[in-house]
């Protein structure tokens, strides 16, 4: 269970409960898509929640920590309050990706796939975003920024800490 | 008048939902100019969105590129409510030639018919566009084996990369006798850098349901399945509104159009893993299992999805069936050459003036596509090579650029076909970086079930990182050779099979590019930070100190009116400073 928030298990179990009764139809094959809606709803797997899934499935741990592991949508750790997606993507890297995940790997003081200390931002690279034709791409959110510099995309990050200090 | 707004990805991605509500306010605010409006998909000038296209009463059209706000406020006032179309915002007009009509000339469009016409969330629009008469036909008057035999007829080759041909593919699946059968739509669409699978679905999602439905009736599946990446939830969220409303229309369920054929869909997110596009792989991953491939045989087709004959085929592939069984074989296999038929959707990028989504007749010159169509570099700097097929494909250097696009020709290029992911570069790519870049890519994707790919990858990896880094020796390249044959041989499946082929080509035509790095610890390309230096020419430099203030590592000195110098221990090698200097005082060797 939760120990470390101040929520109370029955609320922390329902939306696992939900899931359950909705995606759950006795086949293996419903694995993915309810690891899928666990990780919409929790930001990611808990450990505590994988037990659990295991125990009402009857399917190993071992086998549901193999297929958690083994696509890259599923993350086993929570990630910062918002997630900046650097493209990788062929036409993204000709156009120089890799400058701007240096500029803000370096900005944040944090590796790729890192969480900043104060938990505002964790960096993750994907494959494509689909709009090549602005590239280099990121995503913060929803919004997408385009036609990047690594300059740009420090803008953008200062940016956004300076916003959120007004609030 | 009918203001349409394109909110495909790349649409909406330029900034299409803001032109969006604007447009919205605007007609709220003007309740008597009689506009409406609607959305559609790509259009396919992804390089000039945000696109707008306004329809008037006459049926003129005239389409807008790079609208924001700003232009929509413009557009409106002028065209919506003046009736004067804004010349300087067109790009394409139905009653005026444009400079960018070039860049549909040489397009020919099966696939794309509807794509960017319809608005995908309405099967009205569909309808009136031909869908579903494919399956009309197929099902009112033809046997299964007449559909299959039209298909073969077709010439159609599978469009998910190995290019098999689909009407044998679809007689195998038909061949065994059992109690279920499945059809199943590959749209994994892995290639990092290509987007014709999601573009199709994102614009005309009944299409790719209609070929599967014909798929279904042929080999005499009852239940298909669509694998869709879960990156792609705009092209989720349409394909379930088309099945909803396709079942509402009676095109899905039972006895469709009283014909008693019975078929129903499924959509399965993919969970982000490249090898998934693999069909057993992605078979095991509909199970819920790990998507790692197995052995063939036995083959999908006598024994694929929950142990049952199952076919497997791309969304591009299905999305021309529809049209073959409407207009006949002959009609597609008018298109393309001997040996290839039809049209090819390409997903155009990287450094290419215009880049999108084209659909071009099979047989046409990689020149044309580049520079009829995509209009050449996107900075100017001489073309250096075409990149096709992503991670399984190779690099076709500028002196072939003459060759055909057709599955053998590219493949004596060493090159693919491919799903249709063609990336662009100019004389600043590296392209033993490129190369690496690949591999990285396959690399980190392999499943790690065969250890010439789990292994084999990562040998040719470290030996391309250490040539990038200027720690290459004189034995890197054969020995990138004999991985590379050993990979090739003696995996699996077609990750490895095709992963060192990037190499390959680009050692086979850029093999200079590579002994550079190795002898003479440069980077012909200047892309590769450990080969390179930049230094301020003190002869150019005034002293502006823009380097100095823009440096995001401080490494630059100097007083104001006086030559700076960067301290290369310090130096990042970001290329900030040549990118700010109004001089041209900074140098990279
Ligand atoms: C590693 C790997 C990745 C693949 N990725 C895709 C993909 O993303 N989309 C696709 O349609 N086919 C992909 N394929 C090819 C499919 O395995 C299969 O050949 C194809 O879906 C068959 O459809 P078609 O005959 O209509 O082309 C991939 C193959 C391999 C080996
Ligand atoms: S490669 Fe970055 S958006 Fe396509």
């Amino acid at each position: 269970m939760c120990t470390k928030c101040c929520c109370d298990s029955g609320a922390y179990y329902k939306a696992f409960e939900d899931i359950m009764s909705e995606c759950y139809h006795g086949n293996e094959s419903d694995l993915i898509p309810i690891l899928q809606k666990l990780q919409s709803s929790y930001g990611y797997l808990p450990k505590d929640i994988i037990t659990r899934l295991s125990q009402r499935t009857g399917i190993f741990e071992t086998q549901i920590m193999g297929v958690a592991t083994f696509y890259s949508q599923f993350r086993l750790k929570p990630s910062g309050e918002r997630t900046i997606k650097i493209c990788f993507g062929t036409a993204c890297h000709v156009n120089g990706s890799e400058k701007i995940a240096d500029a803000l790997c370096d900005e944040l003081k944090i590796e790729m796939g890192g969480t900043t200390e104060d938990n505002k931002f964790t960096l993750e690279s994907v494959a494509c975003l689909g709009c090549c034709s602005l590239a280099p791409v990121m995503m913060i959110g929803d919004e997408t920024y385009g036609r990047l510099t690594p300059d740009k995309a420090r803008k953008i990050i200062r940016e956004l800490y300076a916003k959120g200090d007004q609030k | 008048m009918k203001i349409i707004i394109g909110l495909g990805s790349c649409g909406i991605a330029a900034g299409g939902l803001k032109v969006k509500e604007e447009f919205s306010r605007l007609i709220s605010e003007n309740p008597g100019a009689g506009a409406a409006m609607s959305e559609t998909g790509c259009m396919g000038m992804c390089y000039k969105e945000v696109m707008v296209e306004v329809v008037d009463e006459a049926g003129n059209s005239t389409i807008y590129g790079e609208v924001n706000e700003e232009k929509a406020r413009k557009i409106f006032e002028s065209h919506v409510l003046g009736g004067k179309p804004v010349a300087e915002y067109t790009v394409r007009s139905s009653t005026e030639p444009n400079e960018q009509d070039s860049f549909f000339e040489k397009q020919r469009r099966i696939v794309l018919a509807r794509c960017g016409h319809i608005d995908p969330e309405s099967i009205d629009e569909a309808l009136a566009m031909d869908a579903y008469k494919g399956l009309e036909k197929a099902l009112k008057t033809m046997t299964p084996e007449q559909v299959i035999d039209e298909v073969l007829k077709s010439g159609l080759k599978g469009r998910g990369g190995a290019g098999f041909p689909t009407g044998q593919k679809w007689k195998f699946a038909r061949a065994p006798q059992s109690d279920k059968k499945y059809i199943i739509c590959n749209a994994d669409e892995g290639d990092p850098g290509a987007f014709m699978d999601r573009s199709v679905l994102e614009g005309d999602p009944h299409s790719v349901l209609e070929g599967l439905l014909i798929g279904g009736y042929a080999i005499g599946a009852d239940e298909g399945y669509i694998y869709c990446r879960a990156e792609y939830p705009i092209a989720i969220k349409r394909l379930n509104i088309a099945i909803k409303q396709a079942r509402e229309r009676g095109f899905l369920g039972e006895n469709i159009m009283g014909t008693g054929f019975n078929f129903n869909v499924k959509i399965k997110e993919g969970a982000g893993a490249f090898v998934c596009g693999e069909e057993t792989a992605l078979i095991a991953s509909i199970e819920g299992q790990r998507g790692m491939p197995r052995m063939r045989p036995p083959f999908p087709a006598n024994k694929g999805l929950f142990g049952k004959p199952s076919n497997i085929n791309n969304v591009e592939t299905l999305a021309n069936i529809g049209w073959i069984i409407r207009n006949g074989a002959e009609a597609f296999a008018a298109y393309g050459t001997a040996k290839s038929k039809g049209t090819k959707v390409f997903a155009l990028a990287g450094k290419i003036a215009r880049g999108g989504l084209v659909e071009v007749p099979i047989g046409i010159p990689l020149r044309e596509i580049i520079f009829d169509i995509g209009g050449g570099t996107s900075s100017g700097k001489a073309f250096k090579a075409v990149q096709m097929g992503g991670p399984s494909g190779g690099c076709i250097p500028a002196s072939l650029i003459d060759t055909v696009v057709d599955y053998e020709e590219l493949n004596a290029t060493g090159a693919i076909m491919g799903s249709g992911g063609m990336i662009v570069m100019d004389e600043d790519n590296c392209m033993v970086d490129i190369a690496r870049y690949f591999l990285n890519f396959t690399q980190s994707e392999s499943c790690g079930k065969c250890t010439y790919c789990r292994i084999g990858t990562k040998r040719m990896l470290e030996i391309l990182t250490r040539i990038t880094e200027g720690k290459g020796t004189e034995e890197d390249i054969p020995k990138l050779l004999e991985l590379a044959e050993q990979i090739k041989k003696n995996s699996l499946c077609g990750l490895g099979q095709t992963a060192p082929n990037p190499v390959l080509t680009t050692l086979r035509y850029f093999r200079d590019e590579y002994e550079a790095h190795i002898r003479d610890r440069k980077c012909p390309a200047k892309q590769c930070k450990s080969l390179i230096k930049y230094a301020i020419d003190p002869d150019k430099c005034v002293g502006c100190t823009l380097c100095a203030k823009n440096c995001p590592v401080k490494c630059i000195s100097g007083s104001v009116k006086k030559p700076h110098e960067i301290d290369q221990t310090l130096c990042t090698k970001c290329g900030t400073c040549k990118a700010v200097c109004k001089f041209g005082a900074i140098s990279v060797d």
